[in-house]
């Protein structure tokens, strides 16, 4: 028999290895927010190369800051995208600007034509990004209660309340992994949170929880099934009766997910990982910590009482 | 058990397209028929279903533009605001169906205090121009007949009939309104006009007696009423058999000049169709794929039973993508992607309730006796997670835009159709299998 509980404090540690550099790149790094937050303009151009084949690659990204500086815009970044394809992340410009813009490329550059443009308000950004906060701050109030109401009916001295604080700190365990990880990628690979990652997000705490209640469920049966029996062992119990579902249904989504990343079309990469990670955490956090720290929660109570 | 016969043909049915050739010799036999997609017509006394059932897609996979206003509202009174607002959207509405543009999607969002109107039109993803005409103040104008003779020699335009401009415009409207003809208590609409349109309107009026008086919004024409008499005072009254609706529609039009908003494009979006193409074939593909491993997965995992529910997960493929399709809801990368990953959390509540199963046979029960108790002691944690889950996506729905609504709705049917397809269909098919 595996002994889950015995070893909680290592599978405790195990989840703080991967939050605390998540967290530390949080404070320092922060998360790169997509113009969805921040407000501002995303352009991707295609540049024919035949015309401007004497201009190599790397100086095109140069030839291209130069233009876009001498229309007074200012500049996040420019990224070469594709073959022939750049990515320019701008202070918000409307499309007459936009279409000045390229008319100068196009003089100076040959051939141009815009794949997408993209321009937020910073006002409709800092919008978005309150809904997301609440969005999140409600969700999570919501499990907590939905969950305190869905155990009512734990036997004494077990508290249904207990429960639902455990699953939501399993959450917020898949919350800060989401986001340090995001955070680090933000800072090595450029990558941006935007809606679609505030999507992944709210997905995963779904999820989580989901998981998480499946095992609290076979935790509330064994209670009532083995009575007098020691709360440490009704809930490794309990795990090991749901391991093998837990590691099939995670399975079967990881399989679709790795699906959806290897054929999956590209604007949706970033968000397909967030989930894959997610996924992954959730189900971890599930076995590894949720219910492990209901056993914490109860040795400590007792320990008071006692 | 008929009821999921059902379900599956019509779903078969909707899911077809168009037209789809079948073309195919199996030895001797030529089979060259095109199936077509029944039209889908009903009528019931006044109710009257119409339906083609073709997918909607969403900007990010058909390409369009997407677009939001924000009305500026400062020189309008509070009170008036609202009024305002609906006419602004009602001379956007006007102004991108002049564009003959497919399908435009044009919805007002009241936010704060800031009034906004989001455009949608798909397909065209360039549309400058069309957005330099929507972000124009509207521009109501009064006009006169032209002389007898003029008109008698038969008119080939409205403007030639009502050639005259006069100095009276939207300016000079103070507002609009339905109002009721105290006698008939048939729908009117009366307009008030400030001091010096009280006096414009009085020399047209006294002009034209017996002649017409066109108004023109944004050179359109938008109605031609006859004077009666020379109107003093400032207050007219245009009559009409007009219904509730038609003079609620000229009211809005009217004030749409009458109370100009500014607007200004706070965001804009492009997306190439050509983009969208691609993206769209991609996710059908990853979809297929992930349909394909999480089938394999299950058989290899269950055996029979995960033949079973295979077959259940087949048709809850087919039931959720008709749903879409009978909704409709507008699919979008990220719907499809919550589509695609409902495919892998569909089979959950089956390998719950197979992993109960096959511990009650471990326990000594027989296969129908594990059936049995397998559903209904899986029962409570799949409703649990399930609702969480339901929960999460209604969250999601109430404070997302656009994209984010698209994944929460999609998440939410896929959910809700797999509770169905893993719960019934597959009892159902288990209780033949071993019988």
């Amino acid at each position: 028999m595996f002994d889950i509980i015995g070893k909680k404090w290592f599978y405790f540690i195990f989840s703080g290895l991967i939050i605390v550099p998540g967290i530390i790149s949080l404070v320092f790094y922060g998360v790169r927010p997509a113009i969805d937050f921040t407000g501002g303009t995303l352009l991707e151009l295609k540049f024919e190369q035949s015309q401007s084949s004497n201009v190599k690659s790397k100086n095109l990204n140069e030839e291209i800051r130069k233009i876009v500086e001498s229309q007074k815009i200012g500049i996040g970044s420019i990224q070469q995208s594709g073959q022939n394809t750049y990515l320019l992340r701008l202070k918000p410009i409307d499309k007459d600007q936009n279409q000045k813009l390229q008319e100068t490329l196009r003089k100076n550059l040959g051939d141009v034509t815009e794949l997408s443009f993209e321009t937020v308000g910073p006002s409709i950004g800092q919008e978005t990004t309150n809904n997301a906060i609440k969005a999140v701050a409600i969700a999570s109030l919501a499990i907590i209660l939905y969950i305190s109401f869905a155990f009512r009916q734990v036997p004494k001295p077990y508290s249904s309340y207990k429960f639902g604080i455990c699953a939501v700190f399993a959450l917020i365990h898949d919350v800060l992994v989401m986001l340090g990880l995001f955070s680090i990628f933000g800072h090595f690979f450029k990558v941006e949170v935007d809606t679609l990652f505030i999507t992944a997000l709210l997905t995963i705490m779904g999820f989580s929880v989901h998981d998480t209640i499946v095992v609290f469920d076979r935790i509330r049966e064994n209670l009532r099934k083995m009575p007098g029996v020691q709360f440490s062992k009704v809930v490794n119990e309990s795990i090991l009766q749901t391991l093998a579902r837990s590691l099939s249904t995670s399975l079967t989504v990881l399989l679709t997910l790795f699906a959806l990343l290897l054929f999956g079309g590209e604007s949706i990469h970033w968000f397909v990982i967030a989930l894959l990670i997610g996924i992954t955490s959730g189900t971890y956090s599930s076995i590894f910590n949720a219910a492990p720290l209901l056993v914490v929660w109860d040795e400590k109570t007792r320990q008071k009482s006692s | 058990m008929w009821l999921i016969f059902f379900i599956t043909v019509s779903s078969v049915v909707i899911n077809l397209p168009q037209n789809y050739r079948v073309k195919f010799s199996f030895g001797p036999i030529k089979i060259d028929r095109t199936i077509e997609r029944p039209q889908f017509n009903l009528n019931l006394g006044p109710l009257s279903i119409k339906k083609d059932f073709s997918p909607k897609f969403g900007l990010d996979l058909s390409g369009g533009t997407h677009l939001v206003l924000e009305a500026d509202m400062t020189g309008i009174s509070t009170a008036d605001r609202d009024k305002a607002f609906a006419s602004a959207k009602s001379v956007v509405e006007r102004r991108v169906n002049l564009y003959g543009l497919t399908e435009p999607i044009i919805q007002q969002a009241k936010v704060g205090q800031s009034y906004r109107i989001i455009v949608e039109i798909p397909g065209i993803s360039n549309i400058d121009k069309a957005i330099d005409l929507i972000g124009k103040t509207a521009r109501l104008e009064f006009f006169e007949e032209a002389s007898t003779s003029a008109r008698e020699a038969t008119p080939s335009s409205v403007a030639e009939v009502w050639p005259i401009k006069t100095e009276l415009t939207g300016k000079n409207l103070k507002r609009s309104e339905v109002t009721f003809d105290p006698k008939t208590g048939k729908p009117e609409v009366a307009l008030e006009f400030d001091n010096e349109g009280a006096k414009l309107f009085e020399d047209i009026t006294k002009r034209n007696v017996g002649k017409t008086v066109a108004i023109f919004l944004d050179g359109q024409l938008l109605s031609a009423p006859r004077v009666n008499e020379a109107i003093t005072g400032g207050k007219a009254v245009i009559q009409g058999s007009f219904s509730m609706d038609e003079a609620k529609r000229l009211s809005i039009a009217l004030n749409a000049g009458a109370l100009p908003v500014p607007l200004h494009v706070i965001s804009q979006r492009n997306i190439g169709a050509t983009l969208g193409m691609s993206s769209i074939e991609k996710s059908v593909m990853a979809g297929a794929i992930g349909l394909a491993i999480v089938s394999l997965f299950m058989v290899v995992n269950y055996g029979v039973m995960g033949v079973i529910a295979d077959v259940a997960l087949i048709i809850y493929a087919l039931a959720t993508f008709a749903l879409f399709k009978l909704i409709p809801v507008t699919l979008t990368l990220a719907g499809i992607a919550g589509f695609i990953l409902s495919i892998g959390m569909a089979v959950d509540a089956n390998i719950l309730i197979f992993e109960r199963m096959k511990e009650e046979i471990r326990w000594g029960r027989d296969h129908l006796t594990a059936i049995k108790l397998g559903f209904d002691r899986a029962f409570p944690s799949i409703r649990d997670s399930n609702i969480s889950s339901l929960i999460t996506c209604a969250i999601l729905y109430y404070f997302g835009t656009g994209i984010i609504r698209g994944f929460a709705i999609t998440l939410a049917v896929g959910i809700i159709v797999s509770l169905f397809s893993a719960i019934t269909i597959t009892r159902t098919f288990l209780r033949m299998v071993y019988k």
